[in-house]
């Protein structure tokens, strides 16, 4: 169970990112988190696992406290959640295995990693995390050779080397083609019906959310304006979420 | 928009005295430059202009085998009043000879001196020989005859105010070449100078490479903005550094003095380096396991933290056995290996090379395991302490580190300037940072976390900076002081520029990374350092190798001039050649540098197209 409350977020700018934003997510479930552009969505992802650090409110993850976790906590809960960009955000110059295998780097002895040497499981893991997105035959090229469908694939067996209790998705269909699209949510989909990962997804377009999503929550200039099911955005609250003069598309 | 452009008398004036400014500053930097072209048009600048112009054409590289052939022709300076004539044999019309017209002439008069038969294209002076002795080595005068490609010349001569009753004589000695072309000394000096001076370059530019690497790192703003301690955790790494030096050095000379209690026995030494080895490799298995992810009891870790002391013991241990093996081995190849002694010579100098740093490595290894030891101790206890027992640690801790660290700097100061008064260079400082720290730990949260890194940053930058402004021929002059003339100094010199400007051109390149794959690997649970072997390291290796091109480049040509001040290279022959007015030697050295720059050019280009 994940619960957040109050969460706030202030950028050095004084830009309020996220206001007083709570909401529940049970384990298991697939929960879409929708808004426009700069409405805190990425923000509120990041805060999860502090790669942003939030000015204040809670975050609470099986009844621990994420914010205020220590440094070697904070590796150790990090470890348990993966995460996938929108951009991908593959190490470009290295080989696809190597980019996998970082992967466990929460879990290696730091020591041994520095080296780059991973045990044996490790790496027949990472094969077998490849052949789950289907690209295990790309596995020595350099990133930067897979297109962008492939290098999204490459992200979710990252993600899933981490053996994640969650798995945090910043828009990762919003630089992929339609049918792409599919594809890689029908991975994540699949990643949360098999191994009851809990997946927090953001997404820009509704079809998508009612395909997939469980469950969603709307953010809108940071703050949380709809919490409920898919099937419940109407053409009012759609007005709410994405403002008066949004045309409903797709 | 239409008036604006109207001409005014003002305008004018304002045109015209800004012209005006323009020629009084180039007026006046005609005359500090000296700029003064009645210099060129003297004709004994434009004598020596060709005369030097000309050596530097004819580089001083190859010679010939050379015959001499020495003709005299005899002559009466002044004319016998007695009308005496001089009887001058009969030659064969095949055969060299000379011929001076007229027979006799006054002090500063002129003859003609006309060769015939003589090797084709050659030059050789005509002399004037004092007294009757045709083999008399004193000459006066000096005119060059050429011969042309009939072997014959004819040229004008000036004779010398030298009178005598007696015949004289008029003597061309002309030189042949024969046989094949031969290397010069000059030629064969200069490419000993030029080898050395490309391998200066390269010692320089890779140890200069090692070592600005890692402290690219921590002059990198992004990498080291994030980095934040509490006031706690900043102290007690300040009090590791010293304390751990200090115990880091006594503990690696006592494994120093029983590793030298052995002796330099060959066999316990080559024992010691391959035994040990397997030894450690077995001991890290055990202390390092690859995963561990249920945290192990206490009782383990600590065991394991023991075990990996034993290994560092063992470790230093045998890398002074390590140096004593190899500067046995090195001695005994150098006199043993003929003409590869030179790699006895590199196996004794590396040894040496451990011998000496290795204390040095162990301090500084110890300072920083301690230092950060104590930092996360201290981090730890910021997390776990309670807010008012924290802040009077703080209260404590952080005078003692503000005093250390001024403390120490006023020891820096007293050793440079030998100033001597304690309250100044001791206690003075000792106060200062205490209160400084004091204020500190008062005036800031317990828990805030400080901007350390950025102050590391700082420092580390500041530094850097400081440094690069020294020229590396200043370097080199003070370099020579310490270790003596010669490459060594040119190496340590350029070494310490190349660390210190590649350490700067390299940190541009990280914080000009693309934060994405930074931000998914921190994302995965990784460190620091696992951070930045997995994300930024494979970022900037092309920038890196192509800088690390670009220096080797600007090496070799510093390392060209450095010789100029003592360093080494071939710059101490250009010098000297300069000095002595030898201008083709000094064109050969110039050659030499113009080819090793040229090529240096190309390969580099090669290489980073070949890596990028």
């Amino acid at each position: 169970m994940l619960q957040i409350k109050n969460l706030t977020k202030i950028y050095d700018g004084g830009v309020k990112a996220l206001e007083n934003v709570s909401f529940e997510v049970p384990d298991g479930q697939f929960l879409a988190v929708i808004g426009l552009s700069g409405s805190g969505k990425s923000t509120l992802l990041r805060c999860i696992n502090r790669l942003i650090e939030p000015t204040s409110g809670q975050i609470l993850w099986n009844g621990e406290d994420i914010t205020a976790a220590s440094v070697e906590e904070m590796r150790r809960i990090r470890r348990k959640i993966g995460m996938v960009f929108q951009h991908f955000n593959l190490v470009h110059r290295s080989k696809v295995i190597t980019n996998v295998l970082a992967g466990r780097l929460g879990y290696v002895n730091p020591a041994w990693s520095l080296m780059n040497r991973f045990p044996k499981e490790d790496m027949e893991k990472a094969i077998q995390q490849l052949q789950r997105v289907g690209i295990a035959d790309k596995a020595n090229q350099r990133a930067d050779e897979l297109s962008g469908g492939q290098q999204q694939r490459v992200g979710i067996a990252r993600a899933l080397m981490q053996d994640p209790e969650m798995i945090l998705a910043d828009e990762p269909v919003a630089s992929l083609d339609p049918v792409l699209a599919h594809s890689i949510m029908s991975h994540l989909e699949d990643i949360n019906d098999k191994d009851g990962v809990t997946v927090l997804c953001s997404l820009h377009f509704l079809d998508l959310v009612h395909r997939y999503a469980d469950r969603v929550v709307a953010l809108n200039e940071g703050k949380l304006v709809f919490e409920g099911l898919p099937k419940d955005i109407d053409d009012k609250k759609f007005k709410e979420i994405y403002g008066r003069e949004a045309e409903r598309v797709g | 928009m239409k008036n604006n452009k109207k001409a005014s008398p003002w305008n004018s004036i304002k045109v015209g005295l800004t012209a005006l400014l323009v020629m009084v500053v180039f007026a006046y930097g005609f005359q500090i430059t000296k700029v003064n072209l009645e210099e060129l048009r003297s004709e004994n600048r434009q004598q020596s202009l060709i005369r030097v112009t000309r050596a530097l054409a004819k580089p001083d590289i190859f010679e010939y085998e050379q015959e001499v052939e020495v003709f005299n022709y005899p002559i009466y300076v002044p004319c016998p009043t007695d009308g005496r004539t001089i009887e001058v044999s009969e030659h064969s019309a095949s055969e060299p000879y000379l011929v001076v017209t007229p027979a006799c002439a006054d002090p500063g008069g002129e003859v003609q001196v006309e060769g015939f038969n003589f090797a084709p294209n050659t030059i050789g002076p005509v002399r004037f020989i004092p007294g009757n002795d045709p083999n008399n080595v004193v000459s006066l005068g000096r005119d060059n005859a050429e011969t042309d490609g009939d072997g014959h010349f004819l040229l004008t001569m000036t004779l010398p105010n030298r009178t005598s009753e007696d015949v004289q004589f008029i003597r061309a000695t002309l030189r042949l070449n024969v046989g094949a072309p031969r290397f010069t000394q000059t030629a064969k000096d200069t490419w000993a100078k030029i080898v050395e001076t490309v391998f200066l370059a390269l010692l320089a530019t890779v140890f200069g490479t090692m070592l600005a690497i890692p402290l690219s790192f921590i002059a990198a703003r992004n990498l080291m903005k994030p980095v934040k301690s509490s006031l706690a955790s900043i102290s007690l790494s300040v009090l590791g550094w010293p304390i751990g030096i200090a115990l880091g050095f006594i503990v690696v000379n006592w494994v120093g003095g029983i590793s030298a209690s052995i002796g330099s026995n060959i066999w316990i030494n080559l024992a010691s380096v391959v035994i040990v080895p397997v030894l450690i490799s077995l001991g890290i298995r055990w202390a390092l396991p690859e995963e561990e992810i249920p945290a192990q009891s206490l009782l383990i870790r600590l065991a394991r933290i023991g075990m990996l002391f034993l290994i560092v013991l063992l470790g230093f241990y045998a890398l002074f056995q390590l140096a004593s093996l190899t500067i046995t081995a090195g001695g005994t190849l150098q006199t043993s290996l003929g003409s590869f002694g030179f790699l006895g010579y590199f196996l004794f100098q590396v040894g040496d090379i451990f011998a000496i740093i290795t204390p040095a490595l162990g301090a500084l290894a110890a300072g920083g395991a301690l230092s950060s030891f104590l930092g996360r101790f201290g981090q730890l206890g910021t997390e776990k302490l309670p807010l008012a027992g924290l802040k009077t640690i703080n209260l404590i801790l952080a005078p003692i580190a503000g005093a250390t660290i001024l403390g120490l700097l006023g020891q820096l100061v007293e050793w440079l300037y030998q100033i001597g008064i304690p309250a100044y260079t001791l206690w003075g400082p000792i106060i200062v940072g205490a209160a400084l720290g004091l204020l500190l730990a008062i005036v800031i949260g317990a828990k805030d976390a400080l901007p350390i890194g950025m102050v590391i940053y700082s420092v580390t930058r500041t530094f850097l900076n400081a440094l690069r402004s020294v020229e590396a021929l200043v370097m080199a002059i003070v370099f020579v002081i310490a270790v003596g003339i010669g490459p060594f100094a040119g190496v340590m010199a350029l070494g310490l520029h190349t660390i210190v400007s590649l350490a700067k051109l390299y940190s541009e390149q990280v914080e000009s990374i693309m934060t994405g794959p930074l931000e998914a690997i921190e994302a995965t649970g990784a460190n620091r350092l696992q951070t930045i072997i997995y994300a930024v390291i494979p970022q900037i290796v092309p920038p890196y190798i192509s800088y690390t091109m670009y220096r080797w480049d600007i090496n070799v040509r510093m390392s060209t001039i450095i010789g100029f001040v003592g360093g080494g290279g071939i710059g101490f022959l250009l010098q000297q050649n300069i000095n002595l007015l030898n201008y083709r030697g000094a064109s050969a050295q110039m050659l030499a540098i113009a080819v090793v720059v040229a090529s240096m050019d190309y390969i580099s280009s090669v290489l980073r197209e070949r890596t990028i």
